[in-house]
Order: structure tokens, then C-alpha cells, then sequence
């Protein structure tokens, strides 16, 4: 038998004929060829990844000192907050952590609407990111009943009422999911139980899939023309392209620690953001017997929500929500265009992209606000905006005039 | 059966069909307790008894609540010109005849209730379960507001039998739980002469 001196170079090998480490690596890394044109706008999906390491981390030990009874719940959290070694810190790198996730991934989602990226071949990269939107909503709602705060409490009422609106069942399905006759401890924990495992585990899988969809179609870029048709040069690389690491993996860095100094500095002085990330009326604890004045939800779903409220009809205010989300699963058969990018689209879709930009802004902050008769017009008025954007898509689309696609990437 | 060295593709399509079907009823036949895990436990159920209230010692105008479910339970002492007040806004309402079923069939009258002077609902609202706040004094919403409850949430109205307003968000009028008198000053919330409500919130 042949002996192998113990060497870190004779392990890499070992575990090479054992497991394909190495391939892995060249696949995903060395030899991922990225376009060598991504921008600003490229950094999201990275911050996504470190925020959900964030997340994941900061929830396993919060969930050490937090505990999911509606005796307890409220008092637990200032337990962490103020007697927990550095307690404070992780809960609102966890609080703050909740927001940046939306504000990344929306940033994340704005750039692949701009740049054509859920156009063929990556119709399913986009569905599959779609699905992960969604989940993180669910996830966003379960954690947010976590802290048994009064808008924890009417939150989880308001929504878990949409079920109501189903014709037949919905009344039962209301009580199935609470788990009792009204929101009550019963409900908190099974909300603690999908926040922690349930729903954590789904993105997970998700995201493990968005990535396999990337890396098999390769990633858009700016200019949104296809780098694979392009010729490959001696290294067996298309034009055009450079490694993923290290090229793409030292940009990211630098922006992580942007990224990070921006953060820690929010988690530090203004960890509320002024009510925005953290509701003033949550530092109250639940009350079953008073509905706050004013509810709204995280600041991430307020534009659904005043879509919800614009509708002065249950059903059809519930529809028209479910169907402002319905529509991102679809835009990539809206999207009629003979290019991906906007930079070589016509000048309605800028106008449209514009209107959307403005509308779903709009219906964010009087989603925040609370009712009046001017914000209901405006609600209305961008709700309009919000569903012209994308039913229109197939029209304007299809009939302005384009500019000519570039050979090759532009810088 | 087959001697030679060939699939036999009838014989695997029966296999494919019988075990994805047994498969399936296995499948669905397991969801069940996963399923079921999530109603009301027997203790749960158990908090949901009905309850007993003195009403003896409240005033006209006056609302008293109680808890029942872990909702609020209203029961408001109206005046006769509070009772007057409640044809005359007909025309402005969804439902005023109280056709949906919101009530037991006790209460479907024009002053929902069993004792017109006596209102008692459940104080959610039938929008997105908020609780309307009592709003008695004429004026106080609008110059021609006869009195009734108005909810912050979404701005929806009802009036002093928790009839809905027409132009509002809120679909349908406020729930009247199953009540009873045991006596003149006594009335048991949750269950009526027909028997306790089971599952129906």
C-alpha cells in the first residue's frame, strides 16, 4: 500500500477523489464569467446574501432569550434589551436587519425591471426570485407579531382577516389560523414557530435555487445583450467577461463595507428611523380590547397596503392586492420588447418605468399615512399609475421604436 | 407474464398508477393531524365557554364591554330617541333589514336585539376586525351623524344597531353573538336558547 505524507496539498486531493470541492469552486467562482459592465445596480443581490446571513445569525440568539407566550413575549424582549450581554445590539441588528432586507431587495428587483433581467432565458430566475419575495413578506409578517406590541397584535388581526374574504370557508379558515376565536398567545406561537423554522428553511431552499437558475443561464447586464453569443477568446472565455472571483468578489467586498458603515450607523442612532422601522405604537403591549388609532403596517408593505385601501370594497380591495403582486410573477410575458435593457428601449417605457417608480413610492407613503379624503384620491390615483405600468406593458412594448443593440458590452 | 427480457409496459403503468394512488391517500390521510393541529385545542375551546353579565346597573347611553373569545363584547343601554333614530337612516345603509346572515334570527329586526333597549355585539369590525369606537353624541362625525359607532381603522360606520353605512369599507353590519336573558338583569353571552355556538366566530 502506498503512503501519503500528511500535506495540506495530499488532503485537497483526498477529498477531490471523494467529493467534487474543487469543481464546485472553478463552477461557481473561477469560472463563473460575469459581464464585465455590472454597475452600482449589481451590488443588491450580494447584500441580500449578507443580510440573510444576518438575519439567520442574530435570529438564532435572539431566540435564546425570547420567549413566545403572550404572558412573556412583550416583557422578554426588553429582557434582551436591557439585561442580555449586548442583547440590544443583536435585536436591533435583527429589527434593522428586517428593513435592509426589503430595501436591498427591492433595489434588487428595480434592477432587474430596468435591465430586461426577467426576459428569456431567465423567465424562471425571476419567478423563483418572485417566490422568494414573497416568502420574505411572510417571514417579515411572522417576525413582526413577535414582540406582542399593540401593532404586532392588530397587524396579525388585519391580516389574518384577509382570509375572511373567502366566500364559504373564510370565517373557519380565519379560526384555523389563528388557532383560537380572536388573536391570542395560541397564534403568537405558532407565528414564532413558522418565523424561526418554517419559513426560514423555504428561503433557503429558494435561494439555493435562484442561485442554480443564475449560474445556468448566466447573468444579464446593463446593455442586456447576450454575452454566451459572443465569440470566446484563447481562455475559453466569452468577450467580454471576467472571473467571478476575484473580480466580482473584491468589488462586492467594497461595497459590503459601504454597506455595512451605512448600517451599523442606522443600528446605532436612529435604529426606529423615526417610526418607520420600528412603529411607535409597538412599544406598547398587545391589547385586545383597544385598537390603535392608526394602523399600518412595516413600511416595506404599505404600498399593498394602500392599494388595499384605496378600494372602498373588502373583496375587491383584497383582489386588487393580491393582484398588484400577481402581476410581478408575470411580467416576463408583459415585457413584449425586442431588447432587455431600458437603455435601448423606447421612450415609453421610460415614461412607464417612471410612472411605476413614482406610483409605487406614492402608495408606500400614504400606505404609512393615515386615512384622509385627499390621500384616498392619491391612493387611487396611484393605483392607477401602479396597474397601467404593467398592463399596459404588452402595448407599449410591442409598438415603440427601439434603438439598435451594440455588438459588444459598453463600459 | 412475460418470459422474455422486455419491459412490460401494461404491467408497469398498472404498478405506476396503483402506488401513486395509494401513495396519494396515504399522503392525504397523513396531512390530517398536521392539518388539524392548527384548530382551537380542547383548552382553547374550553376559554370560549359562554359567559354570564349583569346588566342591572347600567345607564341610558351607556356602554359596557366585556370579553367573550377575546373579543369585545358590547352591550350599550339605548334611549328611545336612539331607537327612533334607526329607520329614519334606511336609505343610507348596506343591509338595513339585516338580511346577511350577521345575527341569530332573534335579533334580525330593526333594532337587532332581542329587548330594543338592550344592544349587545360584538365589537369587531367587519372590515379587517378593528374595534369601532362608540360615537353616541349627534353631530359628532358629521353635522348629520345620528349617533353610532365609527371605526379608525379604515373610516368605516355603523349605526346604533351596528348596521353598516353604504360608501364605507366594511362589507356587512356588525356580528350579534347568540345571547339570552336568564333574567331581567341577567344575560348569558354565547349561548342561546338554541344552544352554544360551536365553531362560528
Amino acid at each position: 500500500m502506498r503512503t501519503h505524507r500528511l500535506s495540506l496539498r495530499n488532503a485537497g486531493i483526498w477529498i477531490n477523489d471523494r467529493f467534487p470541492l474543487r469543481d464546485f469552486w472553478r463552477h461557481h467562482m473561477t469560472h463563473y464569467f460575469a459581464p464585465r459592465n455590472f454597475n452600482f445596480w449589481y451590488y443588491f443581490g450580494s447584500f441580500s446574501l449578507l443580510v440573510l446571513v444576518n438575519q439567520i445569525v442574530t435570529g438564532i440568539w435572539l431566540a435564546m432569550d425570547y420567549t413566545p407566550t403572550a404572558g412573556e413575549a412583550f416583557s422578554s424582549i426588553q429582557h434582551i434589551m436591557r439585561d442580555v450581554h449586548y442583547g440590544w445590539l443583536l435585536r436591533l441588528m435583527h429589527s434593522t436587519g428586517a428593513s435592509a432586507f426589503f430595501v436591498v431587495i427591492y433595489l434588487h428587483m428595480y434592477r432587474g425591471l430596468i435591465y430586461g433581467s426577467y426576459k428569456s432565458p431567465r423567465e424562471l430566475l425571476w419567478l423563483i426570485g418572485m417566490l422568494l419575495y414573497v416568502t420574505l413578506l411572510l417571514e417579515a409578517f411572522t417576525g413582526y407579531v413577535l414582540p406582542w406590541g399593540q401593532m404586532s397584535y392588530w397587524g396579525a388581526e388585519v391580516i389574518t382577516s384577509f382570509a375572511s374574504a373567502i366566500p364559504y370557508v373564510g370565517k373557519f379558515l380565519v379560526v384555523w389560523l389563528r388557532g383560537d376565536y380572536s388573536i391570542s398567545g395560541v397564534t403568537l406561537h405558532r407565528f414564532f414557530s413558522l418565523h424561526v423554522i418554517a419559513v426560514p428553511l423555504v428561503i433557503l431552499v429558494l435561494v439555493f435555487l435562484h442561485l442554480v437558475a443564475l449560474h445556468f443561464v448566466g447573468s444579464n447586464n446593463p446593455d442586456g445583450i447576450d454575452i454566451n453569443k459572443a465569440k470566446k477568446d484563447k481562455d475559453s472565455m466569452p468577450v467580454g467577461t471576467i472571473p467571478f472571483q476575484p473580480y466580482y468578489v473584491l468589488k462586492d467586498m467594497v461595497g459590503i463595507v459601504v454597506f455595512l458603515a451605512i448600517f451599523f450607523y442606522i443600528v446605532f442612532y436612529m435604529p426606529k428611523m423615526a417610526g418607520i422601522f420600528l412603529e411607535a405604537e409597538n412599544f406598547v403591549p398587545a391589547n385586545a380590547m383597544q385598537t390603535p388609532d392608526h394602523i399600518a403596517p412595516v413600511w416595506y408593505m404599505t404600498p399593498f397596503y394602500a392599494i388595499l385601501r384605496a378600494i372602498p370594497n373588502k373583496m375587491m380591495g383584497l383582489s386588487a392586492m393580491a393582484a398588484a403582486i400577481a402581476l410581478m410573477f408575470v411580467l416576463p410575458w408583459l415585457d413584449r420588447s425586442k431588447v432587455r435593457s431600458i437603455r435601448y428601449k423606447g421612450v415609453w417605457s421610460k415614461v412607464a418605468v417612471s410612472v411605476f417608480v413614482v406610483s409605487f413610492i406614492g402608495l408606500g407613503y400614504v400606505g404609512i399615512q393615515p386615512v384622509s379624503p385627499v390621500r384616498s384620491v392619491m391612493a387611487q390615483i396611484f393605483t392607477v399609475g401602479y396597474f397601467a405600468f404593467f398592463l399596459l406593458m404588452p402595448i407599449y412594448t410591442a409598438r415603440e421604436k427601439t434603438k439598435p443593440l451594440p455588438g459588444h458590452l459598453t463600459p | 407474464m412475460t418470459t422474455k427480457d422486455e419491459v412490460d409496459k401494461e404491467r408497469r403503468c398498472f404498478l405506476r398508477r396503483a402506488t401513486t394512488t395509494v401513495g396519494g391517500i396515504g399522503l392525504a390521510v397523513g396531512a390530517v393531524p398536521f392539518v388539524s393541529y392548527w384548530l382551537p385545542s380542547a383548552d382553547t375551546e374550553a376559554e370560549g365557554q359562554p359567559i354570564e353579565v349583569d346588566i342591572s346597573k347600567l345607564k341610558p347611553t351607556e356602554q359596557l364591554t366585556v370579553m367573550w373569545r377575546g373579543k369585545p363584547i358590547w352591550i350599550i343601554r339605548r334611549t328611545q330617541a336612539m331607537l327612533d333614530s334607526l329607520p329614519r337612516l334606511n336609505s343610507l345603509l348596506r343591509d338595513p333589514l339585516s338580511e346577511v346572515d350577521q345575527q341569530p334570527s332573534y335579533a334580525q329586526n330593526i333594532d337587532r336585539a332581542i329587548k330594543p333597549e338592550f344592544f349587545v355585539a360584538v365589537g369587531v369590525c367587519t372590515h379587517l376586525g378593528c374595534i369601532p369606537t362608540y360615537r353616541p353624541d349627534v353631530g359628532s362625525i358629521s353635522p348629520d351623524w345620528l349617533g353610532g359607532f365609527y371605526c379608525p381603522c379604515h373610516g368605516s360606520l355603523y349605526d346604533l344597531a351596528g348596521r353598516v353605512f353604504k360608501g364605507v369599507p366594511a362589507p356587512k353590519n356588525l356580528v350579534i353573538p347568540p345571547y339570552m336573558y336568564l333574567t331581567d338583569a341577567l344575560i348569558r353571552i354565547g349561548e342561546d336558547k338554541e344552544g352554544s355556538e360551536v365553531i362560528e366566530s
